[in-house]
């Protein structure tokens, strides 16, 4: 019996057992345990949440690969971890780790304004953010096994989010109405393969699994991602930025799964305690803009 | 007939493709009222703390556990083999969990994801090799009497059983074009 390991199939398959759940960002173990006992079906091991990262300023890089493998240790579920932008070198470190999944992710410093990480190269999945179709169809055709919104990480404001889900969505309904001719045009101004964006106009719908990031800090926030097409949900500061972080990580789950019953979403809103402040986006300076990052 | 894919969690929409695209009826279920007229039930693979977690909140595990114990055809997939299982390995101590099958799951038995993996195995009841699909998969050990072991690995570990009415399939025959597994579901 030949066995074949880390296929397209098994890449793009975990990120399918995670739809319908909550991701969440954890710096520590203690984090991590809350997480799984929220009912997370996965965590994003990291030293900083991006809340704290925006404050703090300076070069944000992969962690500690200590801290990663800690965070392992602690729980049962899938472990996610972040590479820069184009870091491959990090990127190769955390395969090395055995992490799950990895994230190229804007919300740390890109290491390249260029090129993204080529991640057919590797072993482990990537999960990569998008703001609009076209990037969405270049990311996974550098090998991405697994799209997100990058909404605007760190805000506790989730316009962006819903930005770029009713972009890519929407992009996708226009695309699914094309006649064949006009692909060739879409192909080109999507910056993005043919025979992708054919492929994504017959079906109606990305070959990969999306989830929304970036801003999400409510059940109602979540609830919405979904309602709007979004296959699973990342939750970031929102949650330890919260004065109950324990109470409203379980609610977001609960919210994710019912998220179209306003009854179960409305009981499990009540009495969270504090949400995270949250920053109105067009106050921030355009270079200060996570989502700008990535090409 | 309607068959029910527990919807709490997880990959059910693939399940509910593969049971469309044969010309069957199919339901999401996420509440106890959604069970009624329900004939059969898939529960999918995703993760089983979770999926275990929302029957629980939701009250769904008792009457899960009465409709199979009275004969509802049922079957899990990798997570939805877990929580039928009667005991779980390498699980959380606390984990909940269905245990109405006489067979133990041990959870991530190959290890992190670089360990998942596709391969061609035979079962019985089909009469050519499956392609598999395994996803940070469980292993099943030691099935008790009432328990027929359906499919093992190249060195024995059982990958997929049945005892009477249920199901149980460490593998993903949801996230392949063959729906001969899940034709074999619906004659039990």
């Amino acid at each position: 019996m030949a066995i074949e390991k880390s296929t397209w199939t098994t890449k793009a398959g975990l990120a399918q057992m995670l739809k319908g759940g909550v991701i969440m960002d954890v710096i520590d173990e203690e984090q991590a345990k809350i997480a799984e006992e929220a009912g997370a079906v996965a965590v994003m091991a990291l030293e900083r949440v991006p809340a704290d990262i925006r404050k703090q300023g300076g070069i944000a890089r992969m962690s500690d690969p200590e801290l990663i493998l800690r965070i392992k240790e602690s729980v049962t579920i899938p472990v996610m971890a972040k590479a820069r932008i184009g870091h491959f070198v990090e990127a190769q470190i955390l395969e090395a780790l055995g992490v799950d999944y990895i994230d190229e992710s804007e919300v740390l410093s890109p290491a390249d304004d260029e090129f993204h990480t080529d991640k057919h190269k590797f072993k482990i999945p990537f999960v990569n953010g998008c703001k609009n179709l076209g990037e969405a169809l270049r990311r996974i055709t550098e090998g991405a096994a697994m799209l997100r919104t990058k909404g605007e990480a760190g805000t506790g404001n989730v316009i962006e989010a819903v930005r770029h889900a009713r972009t890519v969505y929407g992009e996708i309904r226009k695309l699914h109405g094309m006649s064949e001719d006009e692909l060739f045009t879409a192909a080109k101004n999507l910056q993005a393969p043919y025979d992708l964006v054919k492929s994504v106009a017959q079906a109606g719908r990305l070959p990969v699994v999306n989830f929304a990031a970036g801003g999400i800090a409510t059940p109602a926030d979540a609830a919405l991602m979904m309602q709007l097409g979004v296959d699973g949900v990342f939750v970031g500061s929102g949650i330890y930025k919260s004065g109950n972080p324990a109470k409203r990580a379980k609610a977001i789950v609960q919210a994710t799964t019912h998220y179209r019953d306003a009854a179960i979403i409305a009981e499990v809103s009540k009495n969270l305690g504090e949400a995270m402040v949250g920053i109105d986006i067009s106050t921030l300076p355009q270079d200060q803009l996570l989502a700008n990052r990535g090409w | 007939m309607t068959v029910g894919v527990l919807a709490l969690q997880g990959a059910f929409v693939e399940h509910e493709a593969m049971l469309r695209s044969i010309g069957v009826d199919v339901r999401q279920i996420r509440l106890p009222r959604d069970l009624t007229g329900v004939d059969r039930l898939i529960i999918p693979g995703g993760e089983s703390t979770t999926i275990g977690k929302l029957m629980v909140m939701y009250d769904l595990l008792v009457p899960l556990r009465e409709r199979i114990a009275a004969g509802m055809p049922t079957w899990g997939t990798c997570a939805g083999a877990i929580l039928m299982s009667r005991r779980i390995l390498d699980g959380r101590p606390d984990q909940p969990a269905l245990q109405v099958m006489d067979i133990e799951s041990r959870r991530n038995a190959f290890g992190s994801q670089l360990d998942s993996f596709e391969a061609d195995i035979d079962m019985i009841g089909l009469d050519a090799p499956f392609r598999t699909v395994f996803i940070r998969a469980p292993i099943l050990q030691n099935p008790g009497p009432a328990c027929q072991v359906l499919a093992s690995l190249a060195d024995g570990r059982i990958v997929a059983a049945r005892e009477q009415h249920m199901l149980a399939t460490s593998f993903h025959p949801e996230l392949t074009s063959d729906d001969r597994i899940h034709r074999y579901f619906l004659t039990l």
